[in-house]
C-alpha cells in the first residue's frame, strides 16, 4: 500500500470530525490532533512496532462517524449490564447514551465528559491528552481529533468507590468509525473499580479507536479491567495511557476475545518512587482473528514494582502478537520487574509472535522475564483422559485453565464468571 | 482374596512395548482375578510403570506384541478416556500437577463421566461437593484440598492421597496404584491402605505396584510377582515379599537365569 493511499485513509476518516470551534480545551486539543494526523500516515509492516501486524484489511475499508444514533433499550443493552456495578455510562456508536446511563455527581463525579466540562474544565483541560501522547500515534491522534465527550471518572483525595464503575461501548452499526475516549483521574488516597468494555450488537465491519487516560496520585488504588468484546468482523484499535505516583497501585487486567484485527497499546509510567502495577493480558483468538497488544512499563523512578503475565490462547489460522516493553531509567534504582508471556497454539496454523524487550539504565535492579510458547502437556491431557474425560473435554478444560489464571485477577466477580464462560464456550467450540 | 467363582478381570499374554523405539516390556504375562491383590515388586526401571501407563494407554508407549484382556475384550482398542469409564484405573507414580483447574471441578467431571457410563445421574457442583467430602473423611483428608489446583503444591503424599481419593470416586474394577506408598508417613500409609481395603471386594482387583513389603502388612497380597527387564520372573505368595525385603532381587534374577538356560 502506498503513503497516498493510507494518508486519504486518515483524511477519508478525519473528514468527519466535530469542527465547531467553542473555544474551549476540548476544542484546543482537537486542532492540534487534526494537525498532528495531518503530518502522520497509518503504519504498515515496515514500522517497528507494527511489524507482525498487517492492518490492510482496515485501510481497504471505509468508515465514517455515525449519521443516525441507533436508539437502544434497556433490555438491548441488558446481556452486558453488571448489577455489581453501581453507576454506568453506555455509549452507543460512540455517542453517550444518557436514557441508558446512571452517573454520579458526587463526591465520586461520573459523567460525560461533555456534560462535566463546564464544572470540571480546569480538571479536564490538565489532564485530557496529557498522558496520552498522540505525537507519533496515528491512531491516537485520530481519536483525539474526534474528542468532544468520552467517559470521565473524577475521585477526589480519598474518596472510595465501594462499587465498580462500568463504562460500557457498544457497536451498532456497519461501516461506522467511533472514538471513545476515557478519562480517569484518582485523587490522593483514593480507590475505585473501572470496568471498560467494548462490546456489538452489530456482525458487520466497524471500527473502534480508542484513548483512555489513568492517572493515579499517591497512594491511590485502580483496578481497571478492559473488555474487547467486538464482533469477528470488527476493528479495534484502543490505547491506554497509566500514571502512577507514589505508593499507588494500578491493577490491570485486559482481556481481548473479539474483532477481526485487534490492537491494544498500554503505556504504564512511573512518575515517583514506590510506585507499584500488576498486569494481566489474556487474548484469546480464532479462525483468522488477529490480537496484537503492546504494553510499555517505564520506570522512571527508584522503588517501582511491576508485575506482568500476558497469554494469548490462539486456534483456527488466528495470530496473536504481544511486544512487551520494559524500560527502566537511569536513577530508577530498586526497582523490581517481572514479566511473564505464556502462549497456547491449538492448531498448526495458529502463530505467536511474542517479543520482551527490555531498556535497562539502572544497575541495581531486579528484572525477570520469561516467554514460553507451546501447546497442551500431553502428560496433563493423558491424566484427564485417564479419568474418563474425553478428548475434546481434557483440552477443553486445560484451555480453560491456561486463561482462567488471568482471569481470576478480576475482582468483579459476575463479570469473571462470564468471560469464563466465553473462555469455556471458545475453548469447546475450538 | 482368591474365591472359587472369580472372573478374570485382566489377562495379559506376551506383552510388548517400546518407549522412543527402546523396548521396555518384553513378555509381561500376568492374570488377574476377581478378588484378589496382586502385588508387583522389582527394581529400578524393571518397567513396573511402564506396564501400568501402557494398560491405561498413555500415548507415548507403543505396544508391539502380545495382547490384553480386560474382562474379556481387546483392551487396546479402546482409548484411555473409555479404558477409565470401563473400570480401569491407574493410581499414578507421579501425579501430574495442573494449574488453573481446581481439585473440585476435575474430581466431579472424572466422577460425572464414569456415572454417565453407567447410566446414572449426574452431580451437580453441591450434590457432588457433599458426596466427595464424605468420601475425604475416609481418607482424612482436609476438604481444603477441593479448592486447590489439581495436585498444584501438594506434598508428595498429598498427591498420593488424591490418587486414592480419585479411585473411591471411580470404584474401578481394577486399580493399579504405582508406589502409592512412597512418599507417605506412617500414619497415611495407615489410613490408604485402610481406604484401599475399604474399596477391595469380591468383585474388583488391586494391583499394587511397591518397593516395600511394609505397604503388603497392611494390605494382604495373594501374589507377589517379581518384575526385572520386562517381564515378570517370579511369582510368590506374600512371604515372598519378605523374603525379598531381606534377601534383595540378585537370587531371583539369578534364578530366572538358571531357569532359563535348564528350559533352554
Ligand atoms: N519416555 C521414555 N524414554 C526413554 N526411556 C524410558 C521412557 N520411559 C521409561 N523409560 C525407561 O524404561 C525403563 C523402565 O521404566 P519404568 O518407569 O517402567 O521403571 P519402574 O520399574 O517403574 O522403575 P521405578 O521402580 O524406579 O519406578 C527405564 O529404564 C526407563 O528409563
Ligand atoms: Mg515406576
Amino acid at each position: 500500500m502506498t503513503a497516498a493511499t493510507n494518508k486519504s485513509f486518515l483524511a477519508d476518516l478525519l473528514a468527519g470530525r466535530p469542527t465547531a470551534d467553542r473555544g474551549d480545551a476540548m476544542s484546543r486539543l482537537r486542532a492540534r490532533a487534526v494537525e498532528r494526523v495531518g503530518a502522520l500516515t497509518v503504519p504498515n509492516t515496515h514500522d517497528e512496532d507494527w511489524r507482525f501486524t498487517d492492518i490492510s484489511p482496515l485501510t481497504r475499508l471505509s468508515f465514517q462517524p455515525v449519521r443516525a444514533a441507533t436508539k437502544l433499550s434497556a433490555a438491548d443493552i441488558a446481556p452486558f449490564v453488571l448489577a455489581e456495578a453501581a453507576s454506568r455510562l453506555v455509549f452507543v456508536d460512540g455517542i453517550y447514551a444518557p436514557q441508558l446511563s446512571t452517573p454520579a455527581s458526587g463526591p465520586v463525579v461520573l459523567s460525560s465528559l461533555a456534560a462535566a466540562l463546564p464544572v470540571q474544565a480546569i480538571a479536564i483541560e490538565t489532564e485530557l491528552g496529557r498522558m496520552a501522547a498522540f505525537e507519533h500515534n496515528a491512531f491516537t491522534a485520530l481519536n483525539t481529533a474526534f474528542v468532544n465527550d468520552g467517559a470521565l471518572l473524577l475521585l477526589p483525595r480519598g474518596a472510595v468507590a465501594e462499587k465498580p464503575v462500568h463504562l460500557l461501548f457498544i457497536a451498532t452499526q456497519k461501516e461506522v468509525a467511533s472514538y471513545p475516549r476515557c478519562l480517569v483521574v484518582a485523587g490522593a488516597g483514593s480507590s475505585a473499580t473501572v470496568i471498560e468494555d467494548y462490546v456489538a450488537l452489530t456482525e458487520d465491519a466497524y471500527l473502534t479507536n480508542t484513548v483512555g487516560e489513568f492517572v493515579l496520585g499517591e497512594d491511590a488504588r485502580l483496578h481497571h479491567v478492559r473488555v474487547q468484546r467486538e464482533s469477528s468482523a470488527g476493528f479495534h484499535v484502543g490505547h491506554s495511557a497509566v500514571s502512577i505516583a507514589h505508593g499507588s497501585h494500578y491493577h490491570g487486567v485486559n482481556v481481548g476475545f473479539g474483532a477481526r484485527l485487534s490492537r491494544y497499546n498500554l503505556d504504564m509510567v512511573q512518575t515517583a518512587e514506590g510506585g507499584e502495577c500488576t498486569i494481566g493480558g489474556l487474548a484469546m483468538v480464532d479462525d483468522n482473528q488477529l490480537a496484537d497488544t503492546h504494553t510499555t512499563i517505564d520506570h522512571t523512578k527508584p522503588h517501582g514494582v511491576s508485575r506482568q503475565q500476558h497469554k494469548c490462547i490462539v486456534g483456527g489460522s488466528a495470530r496473536a502478537v504481544f511486544n512487551g516493553r520494559i524500560v527502566v531509567r537511569k536513577g530508577a534504582q530498586l526497582t523490581n520487574s517481572t514479566q511473564s508471556s505464556r502462549n497456547l497454539l491449538l492448531s498448526d496454523r495458529a502463530r505467536v509472535d511474542t517479543k520482551p524487550q527490555l531498556e535497562i539504565f539502572a544497575d541495581d535492579v531486579k528484572c525477570t522475564h520469561g516467554a514460553t510458547v507451546g501447546q497442551l502437556e500431553a502428560d496433563e491431557v493423558f491424566y484427564l483422559k485417564s479419568r474418563g474425560l474425553s478428548d475434546a473435554a481434557a483440552r477443553s478444560l486445560l484451555t480453560y485453565a491456561f486463561g482462567a489464571e488471568i482471569l481470576r485477577q478480576i475482582s468483579v466477580s459476575e463479570l469473571r464468571q462470564r468471560l469464563e464462560q466465553t473462555v469455556l464456550a471458545q475453548t469447546e467450540r475450538a | 482374596m482368591i474365591g472359587k467363582d472369580s472372573k478374570t478381570l485382566l489377562d495379559v499374554q506376551g506383552l510388548r512395548a517400546t518407549v522412543n523405539g527402546i523396548e521396555i516390556l518384553k513378555g509381561m504375562d500376568l492374570t488377574i482375578k476377581s478378588g484378589e491383590v496382586h502385588a508387583i515388586m522389582g527394581p529400578n526401571g524393571s518397567g513396573k510403570s511402564t506396564f501400568a501407563k501402557v494398560l491405561a494407554g498413555h500415548p507415548a508407549y507403543v505396544v508391539t506384541g502380545g495382547s490384553v484382556q480386560f474382562e474379556g475384550k481387546d483392551l487396546f482398542v479402546l482409548a484411555p478416556e473409555a479404558r477409565a469409564r470401563a473400570g480401569l484405573f491407574l493410581g499414578f507414580q507421579y501425579p501430574i500437577e495442573i494449574p488453573g483447574v481446581a481439585n473440585a471441578q476435575f474430581l466431579r467431571l472424572a466422577y460425572n463421566t464414569v456415572q454417565t457410563q453407567h447410566g446414572k445421574d449426574e452431580l451437580d457442583p453441591l450434590e457432588f461437593d457433599d458426596f466427595v467430602r464424605e468420601k475425604m473423611k475416609l481418607l482424612e483428608m482436609n476438604p481444603d484440598f477441593l479448592d486447590r489446583s489439581v495436585n498444584e503444591g501438594f506434598s508428595g503424599g498429598e498427591k498420593k492421597r488424591n490418587e486414592i481419593l480419585q479411585m473411591a470416586l471411580l470404584e474401578p474394577r481394577v486399580a493399579i496404584l504405582d508406589e502409592t506408598d512412597s512418599g507417605l508417613d506412617i500414619d497415611a500409609l495407615r489410613i490408604v491402605a485402610g481406604g484401599v481395603n475399604q474399596l477391595a471386594n469380591k468383585d474388583n482387583a488391586v494391583v499394587l505396584v511397591t518397593h516395600y513389603q511394609r505397604l503388603l502388612n497392611y494390605i494382604e497380597p495373594d501374589y507377589v510377582h517379581v518384575m526385572d527387564a520386562g517381564r515378570i520372573i517370579k511369582t510368590g505368595p506374600k512371604a515372598l515379599a519378605l523374603e525379598l525385603e531381606s534377601r534383595g532381587y540378585d537370587w531371583v534374577s539369578a534364578e530366572a537365569r538358571a531357569g532359563a538356560g535348564a528350559a533352554a
